[in-house]
């Protein structure tokens, strides 16, 4: 019996910016239906990792797989064609538009896409979904801060991913605006959306990640279960400083 | 196709009618003028129709312009008229298609920058070509057309024009460039192929500005590289898309019309001042109006485009 291919799996993969290397040799594997925590310190690279996959910045080297099928270096709308979506660290709207054809600008450009009326009714089921329903006509630049990453998370599952990609999608939110994301993405388990998450916030991380992967300086330096990761002595180093932990 | 569709195509098809009726009682004087504001509504509704989603100010218009009349006077002579039109066309294809790859990757006024460089290149290139190689500079264009017959080929070109303005608005490939204009990162992880979509409709442009000088060509009878690489034709293309609202379907045609009647005054009555103030002018209107005409009339009566997204809630 072969093992089946691991949903995404990255090998020795490599970013240089000029004399600085943000990624250095990272590797690691989801499998399908995995919540991941991607941990670590400020400039430890996670974010770079995370342009890598989602075909941001091509790698310096190494490779990315999805499905077994290598994608690194590709363009971001192959790599979106062939099921990844992500969000971004400050959140970025399309500002022209209205919430619904935020969403319908995914659903319109996605490999099996939708348009017209059944892309308007899905997008403004999308919307409901993550607690935006009703809101469609409105002008994206009048929602709020929280309703940004609710529309920017229905824009990015719109996409219909295999694997979904959020960059601190719950930085900067109130305590229960956080229980309400935190409520949201769990909700993507059910959907079996494999998700990779980069995030500070320790509280969602630990309710929402069956395992984590912690980098330093662009290397991982833990990956296994969220309370042993946490628990982790060089983990706690990394985060709090050699000298004084 | 809805109501309004339906009611737009009526009075568009009126309109048209309308006014291909107008070189049967219009003098020579007047028809002429309809020319010219044909032409520029020609132009600047093909500028708006890459540069408003993308707010890639292209000075390039008169680029394409002047290929298309230069290949006219060149090839009047020896191939039919028809012909003369597709092989013109073809010519700013290429161009632009050459053009579109090498400067679509670039932002913001690098971009306006390398169009307005590239319009004085192709100028002083003919310019060279005809100078060393043919030994005369200027030519002269004989075809066997009156005003009339201008006027009638430019008028099917904007209904044309504005009818391709009227459907990229609603197709998919509109949508995707005003989602590019919005945001590219996020575009282009939408799953659209950014370069592909932002060429297609900058050729189309580019194409639709060549016919627009290849028809007008026969107008002077006598064309050299100053006339019909004139930039003047590019920033007045800008300022008239950017006065009526490039991101409207009829906002460059409301700008091309009572500015090409100013300026065609203004140069009547101070010829020697008429550059200033042109001049003065962009600035008024970039400074007062950024949005365009018809966007600041939906600021001043707001009442119309809120009660839209209501009325559509109330009959689902």
């Amino acid at each position: 019996m072969s093992l089946p291919h691991p949903l995404l799996s990255v090998e020795g993969l490599v970013r240089h910016f000029g004399g600085l290397t943000a990624v250095d040799g990272l590797s690691f594997a989801l499998s399908a239906g995995e919540i991941v925590g991607l941990l670590g310190p400020n400039g430890s690279g996670k974010t770079t990792a995370l342009n890598m996959i989602s075909g941001y910045l091509p790698p310096s080297g190494g490779a990315i797989r999805l499905g077994g099928e290598p994608i690194g270096g590709l363009r971001p709308d192959r790599i979106g064609h062939k099921g990844v979506a992500r969000t971004f660290q400050l959140v970025r709207a399309l500002p022209s538009l209205t919430v619904a054809e935020n969403v319908l600008a995914a659903l319109a450009f996605r490999r099996e896409r939708l348009w017209g009326e059944a892309g308007r009714a899905e997008a403004e089921a999308l919307l409901a979904q993550v607690g935006l329903g009703g809101r469609g006509d409105q002008p994206a630049t009048s929602l709020t801060y929280i309703d940004l990453k609710r529309m920017e998370l229905a824009r990015a599952l719109a996409s219909a991913p295999r694997l979904l990609l959020l960059d601190e999608w719950l930085a900067g939110l109130n305590p229960t605006e956080l229980r309400a994301g935190i409520g949201l993405i769990s909700g993507l388990r059910d959907r079996g959306t494999t998700v990779l998450l980069v995030e500070h916030v320790m509280d969602a991380v630990r309710a929402l990640c069956d395992r984590c992967i912690v980098m330093n300086a662009g290397r991982k330096i833990a990956d296994g279960p969220t309370a042993d990761v946490l628990a982790h002595p060089a983990v706690i180093t990394a985060y709090l400083g050699g000298e004084h932990a | 196709m809805n109501a309004r569709t339906l009611c737009l195509a009526a009075l568009g098809l009126l309109a048209l009618a309308a006014l291909a009726a107008v070189p049967t009682f219009a003098g020579p004087y007047p028809l002429g003028l309809m020319i010219g504001i044909l032409g520029y509504v020609v132009l600047a509704t093909a500028w708006a129709l890459f540069s408003g989603p993308t707010r890639y100010v292209s000075l390039a218009t008169v680029a394409f312009f002047g290929i298309g009349a230069y290949t006219v006077a060149v090839l009047a002579d020896l191939l039919p008229y028809p012909m003369v039109l597709l092989v013109a066309a073809l010519i700013g294809l290429a161009v632009a298609l050459l053009v579109g790859l090498a400067t679509l990757r670039l932002a913001g006024v690098y971009f306006v920058v390398f169009t307005f460089g590239l319009t004085e290149l192709i100028r002083q290139l003919v310019t060279y070509y005809e100078v060393n190689v043919t030994r005369t500079l200027g030519r002269y264009v004989f075809l066997p057309f009156g005003p009339e017959h201008i006027y009638w080929q430019l008028l099917a070109l904007a209904a044309a024009t504005l009818g391709l303005a009227f459907w990229v608005r609603r197709a998919r490939i509109g949508f995707a460039l005003r989602v590019i204009g919005d945001d590219e990162v996020v575009a282009a992880h939408l799953g659209i192929a950014i370069t592909r979509t932002k060429l297609t409709l900058f050729a189309a442009s580019a194409v639709i500005m060549t016919l627009a000088g290849a028809i007008q060509a026969p107008r002077w009878t006598y064309i050299e590289p100053s006339i019909v690489f004139n930039p003047t034709v590019s920033f007045l293309t800008v300022i008239m898309a950017l006065l009526g609202g490039a991101n409207r379907l009829f906002g460059p045609l409301l700008g091309a019309v009572p500015l090409f009647l100013l300026f065609e005054w203004l140069s009547a009555n101070f010829p020697n001042h008429y550059s200033i103030i042109l001049g003065l002018l962009f600035i008024a209107i970039v400074f007062l109006l950024p949005q365009g005409i018809l966007a600041y009339g939906e600021r001043l009566w707001p009442r119309r485009r809120t009660a839209r997204p209501a009325a559509r809630e109330a009959t689902p």
